[in-house]
């Protein structure tokens, strides 16, 4: 197997307005690298709502995306509060966004669904107080 | 340039002279006389409601035409977010940015990136001025003429900070003549507006001495080419867009408010919702206020009067193109702040004014409560004005008479025909000899044949609107 291209991003909790930006980044990289279509959408809307939940319910946190020519992995680590109810999380509609960003469109309760509805694999790792590692994996 | 400059025009020609337009106008700046209807051009704040009102089409906006563009060496589109709610099925904006390029401009520089930078500078001057909240937004430049003219006490709140568009045309034509070395009257820097408010905007500013923007098209007009061209781009767009979640919400009523971060915030959209608010917050009526987010159209910019798409569905597909975009590409820098701040105040305009000192306008208004008592109060417009109390100040004025109203004439004939009427019966009885009173007969005739001649033409004015 080739080797895989391995990207890492460093996700601010400090600046909201800059959430999005590491899978707007890694959405072109696939586009370039002639991965097919279906799978660049599949990621950048996965790792999109992921990353944003690492701003929003997270204190920031690291991204590694691994590129392979059969896979696309994600991880997601952040050092937040934790999910106390995966189940419930994972339920549409189920949120607990602040008012704030409401009217961006965030709050939905969608993410986590959406995540799992786009990925052909996925993980939640969660202590409570420690933080949250989410495992995301599309197939190519 | 005139500071009362305006896009809403009027097409004599096609003016029939109805009712529509006197009783849709939110400033009362348009009168019907001699059978076409005139725009008093210091009331009217070029919101465009008699353009969607009239039902003969005989209201328009001035726009340039495309083109304009030969007379320059180097083009810059500026397109708005209103633009990329106009497409079906629209999911990168890149194809719209393109497209453009392909129409044969040579840059396009987004205004949802400016309104970024503009989020930003609004975040930063709510935190830094707390003192006098809740500010109101100054991107709706028929907003702020109307507060000009009609709402004095808050001037002082209007957000100090250029619109999005003024910004991004003042960006872009720095870029441009750092890109290409050309003075800067050799670059030509165009607009796609919504609405005819910015077409009067770029010609009468608000807030800066002078607008950088070049040209104003209109987006129903580029619409067509624009779609070709679209085509044409379908998958390859490069990747130019500079703009994510906030910039791109500025298109739909709420979108400002959204970038600010904070729940403390009121969007009104639709011109008369807009009197409603501003009327409520000159009496002080909302407290924990911190933004005021106020659009003439209905739904936002999305609504305005040059865009083809109902304003309803271009903002379900503006929410859908922002799904997942970063929620923001354009941050602020060095070569961005020079170009936010206000650099001139807006003045009070005080046009509704009946007279020129206090005296004056307060016997004036005491002049307009007599003449309302004896109007009708029908407001039916047949005078040319949209309500009896219009009527008694444009008469307190000089610029109309008690006998435009067609009651007050008819109370007039009937007045005449019942004094004939004693006259006759006086002859009848011998009270006056027939002689005398043949003069005061005669005269009463005329009277009466020339109120009816112009009860008649008043009646034939409203005959031609059939
Ligand atoms: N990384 C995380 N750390 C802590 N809590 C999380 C994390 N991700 C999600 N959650 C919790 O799970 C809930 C559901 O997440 P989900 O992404 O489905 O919806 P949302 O983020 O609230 O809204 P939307 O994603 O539709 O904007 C969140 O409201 C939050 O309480
Ligand atoms: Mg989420």
């Amino acid at each position: 197997m080739a080797e895989a291209i391995r990207l890492t991003y460093e996700i601010s909790p400090d600046d909201f307005t800059r959430a999005g930006e590491a899978s707007s980044d890694v959405k072109k990289k696939l586009k370039s690298l002639g991965v097919p279509p279906e799978a660049v959408r599949k990621v950048s809307i996965a790792m999109y709502e992921g990353e944003i939940n690492m701003v929003i319910h997270a204190k920031g946190g690291l991204i590694t995306v691994e590129i392979s020519p059969d896979q696309i992995l994600m991880i997601l680590a952040d050092k937040g509060p934790g999910i106390p109810d995966i189940d419930q999380a994972m339920q549409a509609g189920w949120s607990t966004a602040p008012n704030e960003i409401r009217s961006l469109g965030f709050g939905a309760g969608m993410g986590l669904p959406n995540m799992k509805k786009y990925t052909d694999e996925m993980t939640i790792d969660t202590v409570i107080g420690k933080g949250t590692t989410i495992t995301m994996i599309v197939k190519i | 340039m005139d500071k009362f400059y305006h896009s809403v025009k009027l097409e004599p020609e096609l003016c029939k002279g109805c009712i529509n337009c006197i009783k849709r106008c939110p400033t009362q700046a348009i009168r019907v006389r001699n059978g076409k209807a005139q725009i008093n051009s210091k009331f009217c704040i070029d919101c465009g409601e008699c353009i969607r009102i009239c039902p003969h089409h005989a209201k328009t906006a001035s726009y340039d035409k495309l083109d304009v563009m030969r007379q320059y060496e180097y083009t810059v589109a500026l397109p708005p977010p209103s633009l990329y709610s106009q497409f079906n099925n629209l999911d990168d904006v890149n194809i719209v940015l393109n497209a453009l390029k392909l129409m044969g401009f040579d840059d396009v520089f987004e205004v949802s990136s400016a309104a970024e930078i503009v989020s930003e500078a609004t975040r930063e001057y709510i935190r830094s001025h707390e003192d006098s909240l809740p500010y109101i937004s100054t991107a709706c430049p028929s907003v702020v003429r109307l507060i000009r003219v009609r709402f004095p006490n808050l001037i002082p709140q209007l957000l100090p900070i250029n619109p999005p568009v003024e910004v991004a045309a003042c960006m872009a034509a720095a870029r441009a003549m750092e890109a290409t070395g050309l003075p800067r009257e050799k670059i030509g820097v165009f607009f796609l507006s919504p609405c005819p408010s910015k077409v009067a905007y770029v010609k009468a500013p608000l807030g800066t001495e002078k607008s950088q923007v070049d040209h104003v098209l209109a987006i129903k007009e580029v619409y067509p080419q624009l779609l070709a061209y679209m085509k044409a781009v379908e998958n390859d767009a490069e990747e130019i867009s500079e703009s994510g979640k906030i910039g791109i919400s500025w298109g739909r009523s709420g979108g400002e408010a959204s970038g600010l971060f904070t729940d403390r915030y009121l969007a009104a959209d639709g011109i008369e919702n807009v009197i409603r608010v501003l009327e409520d917050l000159e009496d002080q009526k909302f407290a924990n206020l911190e933004f005021v987010e106020l659009n003439a159209c209905n739904g936002g910019c999305i609504g305005g009067v040059l865009t083809v798409e109902n304003p309803y569905v271009a903002e379900v597909k503006l929410k859908r193109l922002r799904k997942y975009m970063p929620v923001a590409r354009s941050h602020m820098g060095s070569e961005a702040e020079e170009y936010v701040p206000w650099t001139t105040g807006v003045q009070f305009e005080p046009v509704f004014r009946l007279g020129d000192n206090m005296m004056e306008s307060f016997a004036r208004l005491e002049q307009v409560e007599r003449l309302c008592k004896r109007l009708p109060g029908l407001d039916c417009g047949s005078c040319g004005a949209p309500t009896c109390k219009a009527l008694a100040e444009d008469i307190v004025r000089g610029e109309a008479s008690e006998r435009d109203c067609i009651y007050y004439l008819r109370e007039n004939l009937h007045k005449l025909s019942r004094e004939v009427s004693m006259l006759s019966d006086d002859i009848d009885g011998g009270i006056k000899g027939g002689r005398e009173a043949f003069p005061i007969l005669m005269d009463y005739i005329r009277r009466i044949s020339n109120e009816m001649a112009s009860l008649d033409s008043r009646m034939n004015e409203q005959d031609s609107d059939e």
